[in-house]
């Protein structure tokens, strides 16, 4: 298995080497910008600066007039998961993981690449209020499942609130996502509260007694484990610190329970996911110390989007909340460069912190901010490089590197294409004629 | 936020003139429909632009606007919404698009805008002057219900997004009747109404029974609409012969502008085989089409080019239709109907993200659109698509003055809109999301 792994590796598209793109302006958002070169070594950057010697044998990117920004980090995704996003049978299934469900041939890693995003944080959806397992990928597209998983990253647990777990389980209300969800607690605010409550004392017994019998057996005395249960091992890790809260919600009063919720059971909220009316009580979530992933400016598409403002960035940032802004979609990823542009134009942040909100923010929230998120020596080469600024409606991604290697580029994908069009021909007609083929065989041959 | 206010002086000498003219003084404008003037004045009377030059000056007592280093732009038009019509998108009681029934062209989308809609103050803040407000946001049958095909809509309203009323609002009350045109295709989400699931063609998945099936009921439809068709016609002649039985009929009443040519069918056709027989059965009944929200242009372009007929394109912020299209199908599909000579407008489709068409040109400039044809795809082409452009959609003497003074170039999402006017009054560009930023940024 081992040796398999090895080999696929090795066949990876253009292994790691040592390169150096020249001068680029580059937004390094951590150490300010710079006009220079960016020296990749073995997947790391180098090192950044206005003039590096080029080594012997290193591969050049000239990138005049351009501009190179970290690899952006979508803190919110669903893409690459062939659509398992809500278990949706019972309120808190947390013994699901996306992890089991990587689709590495989604097209959608492919279109995200091509966008600038390097890494995402694939969850599941918020028909449950708690929904399940999540993972941090990096967008290597062509690689394995097992080759997407962002090594090291911590797990997450995603909990949703409000209008989404409570539909699932109101017949009277739309049902969650399309398919018809027969009744279901919860179905209110309240009971979306208690839900989170019951499963939190349970998980907290159930602490107790393995606490009991690891105590038992240290000690020497007989004892027989507690049968283990799966729903209950995450919300454990989450009460230990080993496992990150990221949590669904939009109105304030529903983020202010789960911070309430989090004091009284001793764990924290590390991000709220969307919390479009976390403006509201944005000291209380500094106080706390939660992130906060929004949309830059999704409103009025439900009622618990009525007072969603494209504001809420900027003044959750102004209050100390640390700040990213995340697609929840596959196309908006595409443009979370210009998604950044308007906190700039909605609160006037600065060009540095909007850049920030895609980058080394959502590295933060994700806890990989060690490896990713801005450009400095040491850290992961995962880097795009943009015609033009990238705050710009008109910067368009030239090639986006993950761990030093090219996984996009858009020279070659415009060369590209006539070929890909020449094959996609030739298998249309393929079938064409197996169709014709099949048409003149008898009947009752083919199965 | 800054307050853009103090950046300009609005000197009011002795008050406003009695015909609300003002002067916006040494301002570049961009006229679109010709080139950029450096250091000009536009007056404006009447709600009108009067005049606009160098040495325009201010007539005695008419306040000004020193606009020095500022942009002058005509307003934008959206040329697909649901604004006024629909507020929270998943709350039933407040969505009054999609009334049930196939045929419905005698319904008006402009009696039932709602002028206080909280979108529209959100929408206008970022540059949109006026919009085109549809009756249906999808197939029809009322929303999120039966899911009952609905082939005609209702007429479709252009209207200025200010006004104490939706009287005061129409700039053309009844701009263009919809039909949503059967389809064999896959996708065509939002407007295109068109049914999933069933191939193109049979070389698409080999499934030449379901093809054959879904042919067939793509053929009973286009008939079903033919006789429709048919129906107004009799009934246009009748009413012009006066026969002793002729009766008055709300349903062909409403068809007779299209009938005569007067307004156009704005038809969802996102597909080339749907493309394609739109433009046929157009040419059959000898009436104007606007084709809303085609995709597969590269097939139809050519078509529609020879036929003369308008496009409004869809979000260029949009995932290619197939899994094997190129990752930037959308963002290119503006520059292709550019490069084949098909006339286009931008519509957003949409009332949430209606406020980012801009944007969505802007995009469509990054990947091949020259820049002068984004902005009057968001301005001109608007105003002659929906036949208004003796009245919107460019700085010219005699128009509204649907103006914006911008610090920069509209379609760039930092730039500033810091006035804007409709029919030469100011509006006020503060929104549910501007005051609940200023209440809330404010809590200790």
């Amino acid at each position: 298995m081992k040796i398999l792994m090895a080999l696929a590796l090795s066949l990876a598209p253009l292994g790691a080497q040592t390169l150096i793109i020249q001068n680029a302006t580059i937004m390094t958002v951590t150490k300010g910008t710079l006009k220079g070169s960016v020296l990749v070594k073995d997947g790391k950057i180098a090192e950044v600066g206005e003039k590096i010697l080029v080594p012997t044998g290193a591969a050049v990117i000239d990138a005049t007039g351009q501009y190179v920004i970290p690899g952006i980090i979508d803190s919110h995704s669903h893409i690459a998961l062939g659509g398992s996003v809500n278990e949706g049978s019972i309120s808190d299934p947390s013994m699901v993981d996306v992890r089991d469900v990587i689709d590495p041939e989604d097209i959608g890693i492919y279109r995200a690449l091509a966008g600038g995003v390097t890494t995402i944080h694939a969850l599941h959806g918020s028909a449950d209020s708690i929904g399940g397992q999540t993972i941090t990928l990096k967008m290597r597209w062509g690689k394995d499942a097992q080759g997407l998983i962002f090594e090291g990253a911590p797990p997450g647990l995603k909990f949703a609130l409000g209008e989404n777990p409570k539909r699932a389980g109101n017949p009277s209300g739309r049902t969650g996502m399309g398919t018809a969800v027969t009744a279901r607690y919860p179905a209110t605010r309240m009971g979306v509260e208690d839900a989170i409550r019951q499963s939190f004392t349970e998980a907290k017994a159930y602490q107790a007694e393995w606490a009991d019998y690891r105590a038992k057996a240290a000690r020497g005395e007989r004892a027989i484990p507690p049968r283990k249960d799966l729903r209950l091992e995450p919300l454990v890790e989450v009460l230990e610190g080993k496992r990150e809260v990221h949590c669904h919600g939009y109105v304030a009063e529903e983020l202010l329970m789960m911070l309430r919720v989090a004091d009284d059971f001793g764990f924290r909220v590390n991000v709220f996911v969307h919390g479009l009316e976390a403006y509201k009580i944005a000291k209380e979530i500094a106080e706390r110390g939660a992130g906060v992933s929004t949309f830059s400016d999704w409103w009025a598409y439900k009622m618990e989007a009525l007072d969603a403002i494209p504001y809420n960035a900027a003044i959750l940032q102004k209050k100390g909340v640390v700040v990213s802004i995340n697609s929840d979609d596959a196309e908006l990823m595409r443009h979370l460069n210009t998604e950044a542009a308007k906190i700039m134009k909605y609160g006037g942040v600065s060009e540095n912190d909007a850049l920030a909100m895609v980058t080394i923010n959502p590295a933060k929230q994700l806890q990989i901010d060690k490896r990713v998120g801005s450009i400095e020596a040491g850290k992961d080469a995962d880097l795009v490089v943009y015609d033009k600024d990238p705050l710009s409606n008109y910067a368009k991604v030239q090639k986006v590197l993950i761990d030093g290697t090219v996984y996009f580029d858009r020279d070659k994908e415009m060369s590209g294409r006539a070929a890909k069009q020449a094959e996609k021909q030739k298998l249309i007609e393929k079938e064409r004629q197996n169709q014709q083929q099949q048409r003149q065989r008898p009947t009752g041959r083919q199965g | 936020m800054k307050l853009f206010g103090l950046m300009l002086c609005a000197a009011l000498v002795g008050g406003a003139a009695s015909n609300g003219a003002f002067l916006i003084r040494n301002a570049d404008v961009y006229p679109v429909t010709g080139p950029e003037m450096k250091g000009v004045s536009v007056l404006i009377e009447n709600g009108k632009i009067a005049d606009i030059g160098p040495k325009v000056v201010a007539p005695k007592g008419v306040p000004v606007v020193e606009a020095k280093g500022l942009r002058v732009y005509p307003g934008m038009i959206d040329s697909s919404t649901a604004l006024g019509l629909s507020e929270v998108e998943s709350v039933r009681e407040t969505v009054d698009t999609g009334e049930l029934g196939e045929f419905m062209p005698q319904l008006r989308a402009l009696a039932s805008i709602n002028p206080a809609s909280e979108h529209f103050p959100v929408v206008r803040a970022n540059g949109i002057t006026s919009v085109m407000t549809f009756p249906a946001l999808g197939g029809g049958g009322g929303r999120g219900g039966s899911g009952a095909r609905q082939f005609i809509s209702g007429e479709a309203a252009l209207i200025h997004t200010d006004g104490w009323t939706w009287e005061e609002m129409s700039i053309k009350g009844n701009a263009a009747v919809h039909l949503v045109f059967p389809s064999l295709g896959r996708g065509g989400r939002g407007f295109g109404g068109e049914m999933p699931g069933i191939p193109e063609t049979p070389a698409e998945t080999g499934v030449t029974g379901a093809a054959s099936q879904a042919r067939r009921t793509y053929d009973e439809q286009i008939a079903t609409i033919n006789r429709f068709f048919e129906d107004a016609r009799n009934y246009q002649k009748a009413k012009a012969a006066k026969s002793l039985d002729f009766r008055t009929d709300l349903k062909y009443e409403a068809m007779l502008p299209v009938l005569e040519g007067k307004i156009p069918l704005a038809v969802s056709a996102s597909r080339a085989t749907a493309i394609h027989d739109a433009v046929q059965f157009a040419e059959k009944q000898r009436i104007k089409i606007v084709i809303l929200q085609p995709r597969d242009l590269a097939k139809a372009a050519a078509e529609l080019k020879e036929k003369n007929i308008p496009v409004i394109l869809g979000k260029v912020l949009a995932l290619p239709q197939n899994e094997d299209d190129p990752y930037d199908a959308s963002y290119t599909l503006p520059a292709e109907a550019y490069k084949a000579g098909v006339k286009f407008a931008f519509g957003s489709f949409d009332n949430q993200f209606a406020r980012n068409l801009p944007y969505q040109a802007a995009t469509a400039v990054a990947f091949g659109l020259p820049y002068e044809e984004a902005l009057k795809a968001v301005t001109i082409n608007a105003a002659q698509i929906w036949g208004v452009a003796d009245q919107v959609g460019s700085i010219e003497k005699g128009k509204w003055a649907d103006l914006l003074i911008t610090n920069g170039d509209p379609l760039e999402t930092q730039t500033e809109i810091q006035r804007m006017y409709i029919k030469g009054q100011e509006v006020d560009l503060s929104s549910r999301h501007t005051k609940l930023y200023e209440k809330y940024v404010k809590r200790p």
